[in-house]
């Protein structure tokens, strides 16, 4: 059965797409204008591209911003995993209901309650706010996003390599780290890269659980934004989809070489 | 032998232990202490609220603990105006999300299937990029001489410059723009699976292509519809940033209440209170939500 697209599919499309990508491609346009008026375009210019280098603020900013992002990330992704086999791969445990709540809670929640709520227990445990208490709260927030992916394909793969394994007398730590973690790796990939744009892109989370010298990009951006545009945010943010646009490129490429691998030896 | 079968054990379980006990730690016992927390008072002292908790005195601890701080939010109209206001906002924006996410998941669903990947990613892609930079670029194009005011005026469509930026037309267009992946994928993924047979079917019969979109399209879609209703609806009310930098003074929404409450007014006990009023609004779709949920489930088995 064909089906054939309506002249009224088509045009759905274009205008959703146009619609989802316009601002992001003016954004990183307007990052090259010569003129200082935001939205007065003044011929071809990187200036603001060396005045962001040149802002030693800014770049203090990204640097802590990409450190607690790699930090949590690499956290999340351990914690996500262990979450997602728990998940899949042992039945009924005691609390599960309470485990499964705690997983999908925190992806609704508004963020004003998380991370208000991290605050205040930081405080009440006696915990300076910094570095530390971001980063560990942009783990409790990604590491459930990276249990549902990596949990999506824990569910779709085939059982039978590792029971054959299993059955070859491997002990299942061995099965795991032999078959199964080559066979969810792509997930685990993407689940670290998800962790680690959400840790880098986080505003809310991050401005409660903040302190002295931890001050991330998105809040540097934020109060930058509410004192009005600047051509610099201009350009750090079409840094930033520049790396976020590279990031899924090549993670969809390893994504699609691993599928095509699998494939050819399964025949 | 057997000890290494006993450490095996143990260390099976460490697997649901270890996150099990982090979001314990990091998501449970948090809310604990909000809730104790709406019900202390304001104090000026570090940490500015009162009673603190003491092992030696947990009687004193416990009777100095009330409900002032929710007795506040039902007498000051402010807080019952800013939580109408956020779930008339949210829902507005998601039936505006579903008129445009529509007919965009469902072009999706009838483009040729060697495309249909690459528009699923197409859809994701912005997803990915920071959500305060895409919010951001809405305000170059919104402001009063920003890039739409100049389009239209140099197409000769309007006269005066458009005055859309600080208004709750700019958190509309923010709320579908930020949140319509939320609302296209997983409409896309109902609609993807439906049998086109039977829209042939009600053609053949007589049935008008509008008619047989309200008899067949639409209550196949249901989940998708509800699924993509509620993931846009239930982080909408809560939405901090969007009201901020789009809305103007009067957009009033119960999560920049709690923001103000908390870093203007370092009010930590209202502010907490605020924070349990907006769980208390958002349980309801939730609970809504497994049941469907449950339901689907037991239909597809």
């Amino acid at each position: 059965m064909t089906r054939r697209l309506s002249l009224f599919n088509v045009t759905s499309l274009v205008f959703g797409f146009a619609f989802l990508y316009l601002p992001i491609l003016l954004l990183v346009v307007y990052s090259f204008n010569a003129s200082r008026l935001v939205t007065v375009w003044g011929g071809f210019s990187t200036q603001w591209y060396g005045a962001l280098f040149r802002n030693e603020a800014l770049m203090e900013a990204a640097w802590v911003t990409l450190r607690i992002a790699l930090l949590s990330a690499g956290l999340s992704t351990v914690l996500g995993t262990l979450a997602a086999l728990a998940l899949t791969r042992y039945g009924r445990f005691l609390g599960r209901t309470l485990f499964t709540g705690m997983i999908y809670a925190p992806m609704v929640m508004p963020e004003v309650i998380t991370g208000l709520s991290l605050l205040l227990f930081f405080v009440a445990i006696g915990l300076d706010r910094g570095f530390w208490t971001v980063a560990l709260a942009h783990t409790t927030l990604t590491m459930c996003f990276v249990t549902v992916v990596v949990q999506s394909r824990l569910m779709t793969f085939d059982r039978s390599l590792e029971e054959a394994a299993m059955d070859l007398g491997a002990p299942p730590l061995r099965t795991f780290f032999a078959v199964t973690l080559p066979l969810i790796a792509p997930s685990i990939v993407a689940g670290f890269l998800l962790a680690f744009t959400l840790s880098l892109d986080d505003l809310v989370i991050a401005s409660f659980n903040t302190g002295p010298g931890a001050t991330t990009l998105p809040i540097k951006i934020y109060s930058q934004v509410r004192l009005g545009l600047s051509p610099e945010v201009n350009a750090a943010s079409a840094i930033l989809i520049g790396i976020v646009t590279l990031g899924v490129i090549v993670a969809t490429v390893l994504t699609k070489r691993s599928a095509a691998r699998a494939q050819r030896q399964s025949h | 032998m057997a000890g290494r079968s006993l450490s095996r054990k143990w260390l099976a379980a460490l697997v649901p232990a270890v996150p099990y006990l982090w979001l314990g730690v990091f998501f449970l016992v948090p809310f604990l202490i909000v809730l104790k927390i709406s019900l202390s008072d304001t104090a000026v002292a570090q940490p500015p609220y009162k009673p603190v908790f003491d092992w030696n005195d947990i009687v004193g601890f416990f009777s100095q603990l009330d409900v002032e701080n929710f007795e506040l939010l039902v007498g000051d109209d402010l807080y019952l105006r800013a939580t109408l206001s956020s779930v008339r906002i949210a829902a507005i924006s998601t039936i505006l999300l579903l008129l445009v996410g529509f007919p965009i998941a469902y072009g999706m669903a009838r483009a040729p299937e060697r495309h249909r990947s690459l528009l699923v990613a197409l859809v994701i892609l912005p997803f990915w990029t920071s959500f305060l930079i895409r919010i951001y670029a809405w305000i170059a194009i919104l402001k009063p001489e920003g890039l739409l005011t100049q389009t239209l005026m140099g197409l000769g469509l309007i006269s005066e410059p458009l005055n859309i930026l600080n208004t709750e037309t700019a958190v509309y267009i923010g709320i579908v723009y930020a949140y319509l992946p939320f609302m296209v994928l997983p409409l896309y993924a109902t609609l993807e699976k439906m049998d086109d047979t039977l829209l042939e079917a009600a053609l053949d019969l007589g049935s008008t292509p509008w008619r047989s979109f309200w008899t067949i399209t639409v209550p196949l879609a249901m989940p998708g519809i509800i699924a993509g209703s509620l993931l846009c609806f239930i982080p909408a009310v809560g939405e901090f940033v969007i009201p901020d930098l789009l809305g103007g003074s009067e957009t009033l929404m119960i999560g920049r209440q709690l923001w103000s409450e908390f870093f203007s007014n370092r009010d930590w006990p209202l502010a907490s209170a605020v924070a349990i009023l907006l769980l208390i609004i958002l349980v309801m779709p939730i609970v809504i939500y497994r049941d469907v949920e449950a339901r689907r489930l037991e239909t597809e088995r």
